[in-house]
């Protein structure tokens, strides 16, 4: 069985205007639309992908938090993942012990890739896959805009500060994927349907031995300082002047 | 003693200007030991331009023909290995420090801090989250080693004139060879490069084609200027993906910056906020980009672009 894991983590909604709590405990969260993070969402339309073009048997679908998660997995269900496990935890969790997770997952599932956002845009950590690798003492491939199945090897493009790096790293392997590697497909009514008949397990977090006891304190969270909004000029002789006039040009 | 070792970025013989900046970050620690990890296939030119660094008190060198092209699996376990005796371990938060650091605290059983902006104490620190729309303040555990990448927006580069020791260090950590570089594509142009260029001018969506981008281009060799895009421009194929700016691309700081038929979604704002001077070309007067403009001018780029130039 050639296994696909994907991760999941729900996070604010990208569109989502987000505020700081006036006490800095945290960023509002009340009534906010909740989602699959977008990195993720990529992660699991190209799973779907090398599965359809029959370099993959199964996906499976992990996420870690709390109950609620279970919404952003039966969406993951719907988008055609084969099933889902929640790792439930109510308590916050960091990469490093996402890592150590999914490193107990993988050691269950044994799969031949693991397929993560690069970041999540609510702590925009850009830890989690990284740290899977080195634990599971596997390959790397971070950033990822093209991925090719061949065998025992994948070879991956990378969106890097350079431009576009391709490498090739044998498998199993972790990658994490960017913005351009695909675009996630929508998810139709019918697939909803189908995807209540497949298996979505819950386990706790403490079973896996692992401690979400997080290494970061958390001291506060302030609202970023603003930028003076500025004047609007006429034209661009005006335009220039000004620009001359501060010596910029 | 906060004892810094900081990984060194660099290529073709060359130090990446992020090193400078991570040295800023590591002198800001109170008691401060500055070192340099260079890791390279034949690293003395890198190591010797470490060594100039203010503040830097010693290179460790490493040169192994493994070590280049830099690639995260072969390079982690040696950065592990260096860091014995260090309280903290620094990397640029380019895509070079995002892919190994994460790695190398991994193995050293490390917490990381992503992206420090500033730095409170020897365990404190702020970083933005949620695309910068907070500003997050940590604290690490003072009994056990850090792992962090420095966001290099915020942090002015070390000036010259050190003299640092250079040492040769020679490791006997096993190397993995499941990892291989195959190529790297790159726009090779003569323009300013994009994360450290005091002026950038960047292009959107407006632009309307790839054609249209050359108008962005030649405005910016005008003014001796990097070339940026939005993610809309990037999606749509009018511009490289390495010129991105913004959440999920490059995060900048120049002193002049030009953001043509950008409307300005918050994700394209985090990577620009730390700009000296923005000017905002925009045809739609509601657009979010003239909020945070400290010049705004309202019109068809199409018509205003040639009129700056002449004007310049």
């Amino acid at each position: 069985m050639r296994r696909i894991l994907i991760g999941i983590k729900r996070v604010i909604d990208y569109n989502v205007r987000v505020r700081v709590r006036p006490d800095g405990s945290g960023v509002v969260t009340d009534g906010v639309k909740m989602s699959i993070n977008p990195f993720d969402e990529i992660a699991l339309e190209e799973a779907l992908r090398i599965k359809e073009r029959g370099a993959a048997d199964e996906i499976v679908a992990i996420s870690l938090g709390p109950e609620d998660t279970l919404q952003q997995l039966r969406t993951a269900l719907a988008m055609g993942a084969d099933r889902a496990i929640l790792v439930r935890t109510a308590a916050a969790i960091e990469a490093p012990a996402i890592a150590r997770a999914l490193l107990k997952l993988v050691e269950r599932e044994s799969p031949t890739i693991v397929i993560l956002g690069k970041q999540a845009i609510d702590d925009d950590c850009n830890q989690t896959g990284q740290m899977l690798a080195a634990l599971w003492n596997r390959p790397q491939a971070t950033f990822a805009s093209k991925i090719e199945i061949d065998g025992e090897k994948a070879r991956v493009t990378r969106e890097v500060d350079a431009g576009l790096e391709t490498i090739e790293v044998d498998l199993p392997a972790v990658i994490t994927t960017d913005l351009r590697l695909n675009e996630p497909r929508y998810v139709k009514l019918p697939d909803i349907m189908r995807a209540k008949k497949k298996p979505l397990d819950v386990i706790e977090l403490a079973s896996l031995g692992v401690e979400a006891a997080p290494d970061l304190k958390v001291l506060k969270f302030e609202p970023p300082p603003q930028r003076q909004k500025g004047i609007l000029v006429k034209d661009a002789a005006e335009l220039v002047a000004a620009l001359r006039h501060k010596g910029l040009v | 003693m906060n004892r810094v070792l900081v990984v060194a970025e660099h290529a073709d013989g060359r130090l990446n200007a992020s090193v400078a900046k991570c040295v800023s970050c590591a002198a800001s620690l109170p008691d401060a030991e500055i070192g340099i990890a260079v890791l390279a296939a034949s690293g003395a030119a890198v190591a010797s331009a470490a060594a100039e660094l203010s503040g830097v008190s010693r290179v460790l060198l490493v040169d192994h023909p493994a070590n280049e092209p830099a690639l995260a699996a072969v390079l982690a376990p040696q950065v592990a290995r260096l860091a014995e005796g260090h309280t903290h371990v620094f990397g640029p938060s380019t895509t070079f420090g995002k892919d190994l650091m994460p790695r190398v605290a991994a193995l050293l059983g490390a917490p990381q801090v992503s992206d420090v902006m500033a730095v409170l104490s020897a365990q404190r620190f702020r970083r933005p989250v949620y695309a910068g729309n907070a500003i997050l303040t940590v604290e690490a555990p003072a009994d056990r080693q850090l792992v962090a990448t420095v966001r290099i927006a915020s942090w002015q580069a070390a000036a010259g004139g050190g003299r640092a020791t250079v040492e040769r260090v020679t490791l006997d950590v096993a190397l993995p060879n499941h990892t291989r570089f195959l190529s790297v594509t790159a726009a090779s142009n003569d323009r300013p490069d994009l994360q450290t260029a005091a002026r950038v001018v960047s292009g959107g969506r407006a632009l309307g084609s790839a054609e249209n981008f050359a108008l962005i281009q030649r405005f910016a060799d005008r003014i001796g200027a990097a070339v940026g895009a939005s993610r809309a421009a990037v999606d749509a194929g009018y511009a490289p993906n390495e010129l991105q700016v913004g959440q999920t691309g490059k995060i900048i700081a120049p002193e002049l910056y030009f953001a043509i038929g950008i409307s300005g979604a918050i994700q394209h704002l985090t990577g620009i906020k730390d700009a000296r001077t923005i000017v905002a070309i925009n045809k739609d007067a509601e657009a979010p980009i003239f909020e945070v403009a400290d010049y705004g001018l309202v019109g068809d780029l199409f018509t205003l672009l040639p009129e700056i130039e002449r004007q310049l």
